[in-house]
């Protein structure tokens, strides 16, 4: 490969980030990571916490580059980092695969000429608002209008720009705007709870884990919701208020007036993907985004070339997420005989240790920006935070997670030969590992950091309460010096890993996780229950996209069956499953009932890939009336030549049954473009067959936009219906008879179709064994939990334990593909390690006050702990590799005797009488 | 290679990395990150995008 390097002017091995030249730099221009809204020097770093963290010279605004005078910078830069010798380079590459992740452009909604937005201020765009909400943005996190800097009242979001608009050249929806839109609405009623928000859109497409019921706490909060699309936007010179003009579902025309729009404008293929897909020989595809197929989601058209996130298609953060771990381990399958051979593991100091040496405590109290030194005092904070015991010394930094300020605690906690560490800033869920690794790099052991989030807890829930939030910082930090004082080393435990895996669940998600792993050179199990692989993706007899998905599957299931890496275990059920990350034991029973089998197996890594089925509703005549099916059934009927389309006068189908309702609160995402699937099929049999599709929002997301389109075009009608006036159905003398209330039209609708479709929910299987067994934590809506929404899509909380598939939710084939793939990539990170170092947060006995009762064992979600014969008496013994630190053992134990690392007795009872000490 | 510093790019470096393998992350601006990095907060936490 070859890569063109700018040269950015400054030396980023001597850059400190200090910022100096930045204040010298007379050159001021628009700041783009603000979106132009604030200003930056011409030297310059994106954003505090950038990484590298390093200036960079833009040379189309540099005075030097430009007319070969200032060199402000040169003379101010102590560190002698800036270097105007720099030159363009041509670097070469030698690499075996090559992944694509180019991102997004976004829409200039210039191009919507009738939104005016060049025009006004007061329009802005999706990002553009993104930066006024933020604490580090342009307006510090007050939600303010540009034109005058003052509180728009009334604000309104418009979905849809450049997006489902033929006139703005991109038909496709763009996927995220209805999902950003809501959570702007709801960001921007916490920084102001009596804003009127206002959505305007065609369908909100809050698809997928977790949004439907996001977009009712929106409403909840009082956003309202209009669906009509703005035809266009005025501003008034004066008071540079906002008209917008629109027609309501009535068809009334409507004009109301705003004091800021925001533009919630859409993705389009990043600039330069010509120039990418020309240099590496790929294709893209009719909107300019890179061109995959159905079933190689990941996939360029150029063998080891893969694509990773929204250049495939617009998507959001975890569908990025979820794809470039699938394109990594497609990737890695590809390099499977280099794995190892170029790296070494990142090794630190070794540890001090002294056990004898007094507690000497370094504080860092974090600013955020102006996210926590907005509200609190940080001076104040840190004036006092030195007047405590044991402490050393205490810093204040801009931001505590910027590289600058990890060097910076690493030399302040030399320098001061601090042993234990307060780090008062937001929460140890997301940073507490960044700071333990600046632990390690320090000589100090990792668990001699205690953190304060003084974010959440002080200036985010007291925001309005300054001196309260001062006050409650201060109480905080001076608790957790309290119980730094006590805290100690511990040791990471070692656990091997077992180098094989289990994938539980035989369908396309199953199989694919399967042979990926597979492929990448690691032997594994894959557990079916039934007698055939193939899951849903059986009952699936035609694409929207065209590819044949039982020609994928035959083909597909025999490269499994042949692979040797793979031992499948069909009609096969999951009797006793125990063990934790890198040592699971499984005891199987497979075969037919006459000579039913038993096997016990043992593993480092589980995937669940348990999938879902559609569910079954009570509703619409649906088991009692022969006339009415299941979009599955339809499909089947169809493929299978049951049903003669050629004999149907008119078909109708009804979304969401038992889906977005008190049954299940979720969006199945799936069921719209089946609908459509089967529509447009019909239409193709028979033409003449009228198909009409009663919905609530269609959510053909991402380019499946265009056959909803093209359903249109084809005559298949859309009639919505309100939940509260859900369609009716009679059965009379054996036809079917529907009623149904159009919004549009204000009144009812009879229709007497030939058969009546239900498109229903996706429900996840029971998965008892897994849950019970192993406590894999389920979500609200019954499918399996991922451990972060965003950036853990694919890791469950169990340590060791995978998901992909209609398991954690339902989901088209490409994403489901990708999804596999992502769960065999990180399976495969810890089956490559070959150990694993567990957590030190985990319970000890002390077997001399140990009296053998069993209550822990008893109580131990995990199986973590557990009693055994020590010479003539019974002790508790814990499984340090099991425990998950949650701490319950430690209650029950009547004697005290169990502690739980970095939570002992001692530390929480001396941070609890430290909250008792006057300031 | 993973041509793109932005969170997919990012993930897949990181994956692979972790997996045993070399990887060279190219990026056309001055620093990594993409647009999530100049997002506030995410769904549905409201955690910080940094």
């Amino acid at each position: 490969m070859k890569v063109a390097k700018q040269p950015r002017y400054v030396n980023e091995e001597k850059c400190t980030a200090c910022g100096v030249c930045a204040i010298y730099c007379p050159v001021s221009v628009p700041d783009p990571y603000d979106e132009n809204l604030s200003h930056r020097k011409a030297i310059h770093i994106s954003y505090t916490q950038a990484a590298p963290s390093s200036y960079a010279v833009d040379p189309n605004n540099c005075l030097f580059l430009n007319r070969q005078e200032c060199k402000q910078c040169t003379r101010t830069c102590q560190a002698e980092a800036i270097d105007f010798d720099q030159r363009p380079e041509i670097l070469s590459y030698d690499v075996g695969a090559l992944i694509l992740s180019p991102g997004f452009s976004s829409f200039n909604p210039s191009r919507s000429g009738s939104y005016n937005y060049p025009d006004s201020p007061n329009i802005v765009t999706g990002k553009e608002f993104e930066r006024i909400c933020c604490a580090s943005g342009p307006y510090v996190g007050k939600i303010l209008r540009p034109s005058d800097l003052k509180r728009p009242d009334k604000i309104a979001i418009i979905q849809c720009v450049g997006s489902r608009d033929k006139t703005s050249g991109n038909p496709y929806c763009s996927s995220v705007c209805c999902k950003y839109a809501v959570k702007d609405a709801i960001v921007a009623l916490e920084h102001e709870p009596d804003l009127d928000i206002t959505i305007f859109f065609m369908d909100m497409r809050m698809y997928g884990k977790g949004f439907d019921v996001f977009h009712e706490r929106a409403k909840a909060g009082g956003v309202k919701f209009v669906r009509s699309r703005v035809s266009n936007i005025k501003e008034n010179p004066e008071t540079r208020n906002l008209a917008l003009k629109y027609a309501a579902e009535d068809g009334s025309l409507r004009e109301d007036t705003y004091n800021l729009v925001v533009l919630a404008n859409g993705l389009e293929a990043p600039q330069g993907n010509s120039t990418l897909a020309l240099a590496t020989g790929t294709r893209l595809n009719r909107y300019g985004f890179c061109e995959t197929s159905l079933f190689s989601p990941l996939d360029t058209s150029r063998e080891g070339i893969f694509v990773a996130g929204a250049f495939q298609g617009p998507k959001a953060i975890p569908d990025s997420v979820i794809q470039a771990g699938g394109s990594a381990a497609s990737a890695a399958e590809l390099l499977t005989s280099a794995r190892g051979t170029l790296v070494t593991e990142k090794e630190f100091p070794e540890e001090r240790t002294d056990p004898d040496e007094s507690p000497k405590i370094g504080v860092f109290v974090c600013h955020c920006g102006k996210n926590i030194g907005g509200v609190v005092d940080v001076h104040e904070v840190k004036k006092y935070a030195e007047t405590l015991p044991d402490v050393v010394t205490v810093e204040d930094n801009l931001y505590s997670c910027s590289q600058d300020t990890q060097v910076l605690i690493r030399d302040t906690i030399i320098e001061h030969k601090l042993n234990r560490i307060v780090v008062a800033a937001c929460t140890p869920r997301t940073h507490e590992p960044l700071f333990q690794d600046t632990n390690r790099e320090a000589g100090l052991n990792k668990c001699l950091v205690e953190m304060v989030n003084i974010r959440d807890q002080c200036s985010w829930v007291h925001m309005h309460e300054k001196d309260a939030a001062t006050r409650k910082a201060k109480d905080l930090i001076r608790m957790a010096v309290a119980k730094a004082s006590l805290i100690e080393p511990l040791p990471e435990p070692i656990v091997k890993v077992s180098p094989k895996g289990m994938i539980i669940g035989g369908g396309l998600s199953g199989m694919t996780a399967a042979l990926s792993l597979a492929r990448q050179g690691f032997e594994c199990y894959l557990i079916e229950r039934s007698l055939e692989l193939g899951g849903n993706l059986r009952h699936t007899y035609f694409t929207l996209e065209g590819p044949d998905p039982q020609e994928y599957l035959d083909q597909f299931i025999r490269e499994v069956r042949n692979h040797d890496n793979i031992h499948l275990f069909s009609d096969a059920s999951i009797e006793k499953i125990e063990g934790f990350v890198g040592n699971f034991k499984t005891v199987l029973s497979f075969g037919d009932a006459e000579n039913r089998k038993r096997v016990e197996i043992e593993h480092g890594i589980i995937i669940i890939a348990t999938g879902a089925k559609p569910f079954e509703p009570d509703e619409y005549l649906y088991g009692s009336h022969e006339k009415v099916l299941i979009q599955q059934t339809l499909e089947k009927k169809l493929a299978l030549q049951e049903i003669d389309a050629g004999t149907l006068n008119h078909i109708v189908m009804i979304q969401c049954v038992g889906s977005r309702d008190e049954t299940h609160r979720y969006c199945s995402s799936i069921c719209c473009g089946q609908a459509i699937k089967n529509a447009l099929k019909i239409k193709e049999l028979n033409p003449e067959t009228e198909v009409t599709i009663l919905y609530r929002d269609v959510m053909t997301y991402g380019f499946n936009e265009d056959f909803y389109d093209l359903a249109r075009d084809k005559g298949v009608m859309f009639i919505r219906y309100e939940p509260d006036q859900r369609p009716r159905v009679e059965d009379l003398d054996g036809k079917l008879r529907l009623t149904v209330r159009s919004p549009l039209m204000k009144e009812d609708l009879v229709l007497d179709p030939d058969l009546l479709v239900l498109s229903t929910a996706m429900v996840p299987h029971e998965n008892r064994t897994l849950v019970e067994q192993l406590a894999v934590p389920l979500s609200s809506d019954q499918f399996f939990l991922e451990s972060h929404a965003q950036l853990k899509p694919v890791d469950s909380y169990v340590d060791g334990i995978y998901l992909c598939g209609m398991a954690q939710f339902p989901k088209p084939i490409d994403e489901r593909i990708a999804q596999a793939k992502a769960a065999a990539s990180k399976a495969a990170i810890l089956l490559a390690k070959g150990y694993v170092k567990t957590e030190p947060i985990v319970s000890s006995c002390n077997t001399d006050k140990c009296i053998g009762c069993g209550l822990c064992e008893y109580f131990c979600p995990y199986s973590a702990i557990r009693i055994t014969k020590m010479g003539k008496l019974k002790k508790a013994e814990v499984i340090s590799a099991a425990c998950k630190g949650c701490g319950v053992c430690a209650s029950y134990c009547p004697t005290r005797a169990i502690d739980m690392g970095r939570f002992t007795d001692d530390q929480i009872t001396a941070q609890i009488r430290a909250f008792g000490e006057k300031h | 290679m993973v041509v793109g510093g932005g969170i997919a790019g990012i993930q897949a470096s990181t994956d692979l990395a972790d997996a045993g393998f070399y990887v060279y992350l190219v990026e056309s601006s001055s620093a990594i990150g993409g647009v999530m990095a100049a997002l506030d907060k995410t769904f549905p936490t409201n955690d910080c995008s940094i």
